[in-house]
């Protein structure tokens, strides 16, 4: 198979690294290839070949987008790694909600929520929680750069594959509605969670503070000093005593954290907390 | 090592099973209907019991229900596994004893999702 031209190849990395800091292996052009395949036959074009020298041409930022689009991973599934939300469940939610005033909300971030099971099974917990006699109230605010991944999150539609990888079959039962051979989450579930198109290099101020953020699995697919820039970023949105959660096998190093994984990807945010303040 | 009893009238579902079973570690046993799993069950109680539904003789959901009167039958970790796909059967299953609920066609990722999930792993 021929390749993309070189001089096409660096102008499609150069504009997706610009836009959303994902890291591309420049010497896995084959990798790209593979996976934007699919849009250069939805453009009707003969080759990944004609969709690089077009977009390198034309500069069409659609283009460019659906690329992007292509090569995020998508990756996820409910409750993935178990052990956040458990540790949610027992220690982050009761913590957090003790030190705060009876009623208000727990803030939690999703970001990079991909297709939504992330947001739901927070969401879920949550539910589960008040079922359970507990006083809890949260909010999801789940953001991706992907349009696609978030119409589907959206949707809260997913098939038989989706709701059997990591979800509880009682959770399924609990929380779903099911539409023909797909599962929908429920509107009380469905609720708790605004999803809203975001890029992680944008200013994310206007998203307000929270108690949680989960983002897991994004700074590692960043550019090193990407990555920095949005870790600072996501920290100024978290609450002084908060909890911030990266991927199960994600070595995150900031200097406004600490250091110590406290539970799976589960870290203490250390922006002048009281010792006392923080979990064990 | 666990033992698992896969009970599931095709022979083909059976070794499929069981060749992901067998990667994971367990010991499989197989039966064809709920009335031999039973026969089995009563020798000797298997960690895990992959059941199916619909069997002729003695179907899944009535081999689970006998199967929690039985003295130690409430110790097995039972998973369905079976075409039935709608919430009025996953409920009754629950209801019945279940402890988890696997809908056909099945891979090898999600038979290790369910058995993570009732505790297996």
């Amino acid at each position: 198979m021929a390749s993309i031209a070189d001089a096409d190849f660096a102008y499609i990395v150069r504009e997706i690294r610009a836009r959303t800091g994902l890291a591309i292996d420049t010497s896995k052009a084959h990798v790209v290839e593979s996976k934007i395949a699919p849009i250069a036959r939805r453009e009707g074009l003969l080759s990944v070949q004609e969709l690089a020298s077009t977009v390198s041409a034309r500069r069409e930022d659609r283009l460019i987008e659906a690329i992007a689009d292509a090569l995020i991973d998508k990756e996820t599934q409910f409750f993935r790694d178990r052990s956040p939300f458990a540790y949610f469940r027992r220690t982050m939610a009761p913590e957090l909600l003790s030190r705060r005033p009876e009623g208000q909300r727990l803030r939690i971030w999703s970001a990079g929520c991909s297709t939504g099971q992330e947001a739901f099974s927070l969401a879920m917990t949550g539910e589960d929680m008040k079922a359970d006699g507990k006083h809890i109230e949260i909010e999801i605010v789940a953001t991706d750069i992907s349009t696609a991944v978030l119409e589907k999150a959206r949707s809260g539609v997913y098939n038989q594959f989706d709701v059997q990888r990591g979800l509880p079959i009682r959770s399924l039962i609990q929380h779903f509605e099911k539409i023909g051979d797909l599962w929908r989450v429920n509107d009380r579930v469905r609720a708790r969670v605004k999803f809203e198109k975001r890029n992680l290099l944008a200013d994310p101020s206007s998203l307000g503070q929270f108690d949680i953020i989960f983002c897991r699995n994004v700074l590692s697919s960043l550019e090193p000093a990407t990555a920095e820039r949005v870790l600072d970023n996501i920290c100024d949105r978290l609450a002084p005593d908060g909890y911030i959660v990266f991927g199960a096998h994600e070595l995150i190093e900031s200097s406004r954290i600490t250091q110590a994984t406290i539970h799976g990807g589960v870290y203490t945010f250390d922006n002048d907390v009281p010792a006392g303040a923080q979990a064990a | 090592m666990k033992s698992c009893l896969v009970v599931d009238d095709s022979r083909v579902i059976r070794k499929v099973a069981r060749r992901i079973l067998e990667n994971l570690a367990f010991e499989t046993e197989e039966a064809e209907d709920g009335l031999v799993a039973l026969a089995r069950c009563r020798k000797q109680m298997p960690d895990a019991v992959l059941l199916d539904w619909n069997m002729p003789v003695l179907t899944g959901i009535e081999f689970l229900r006998q199967l929690r009167r039985e003295p130690g039958g409430e110790r097995p970790v039972v998973v369905f596994c079976t075409t039935e796909n709608d919430v009025d059967h996953i409920s009754e299953a629950i209801r019945a004893g279940a402890d988890e609920y696997m809908m056909k066609p099945f891979d090898s990722e999600i038979l290790q999702s369910k058995f993570i999930e009732a505790g297996l792993i």
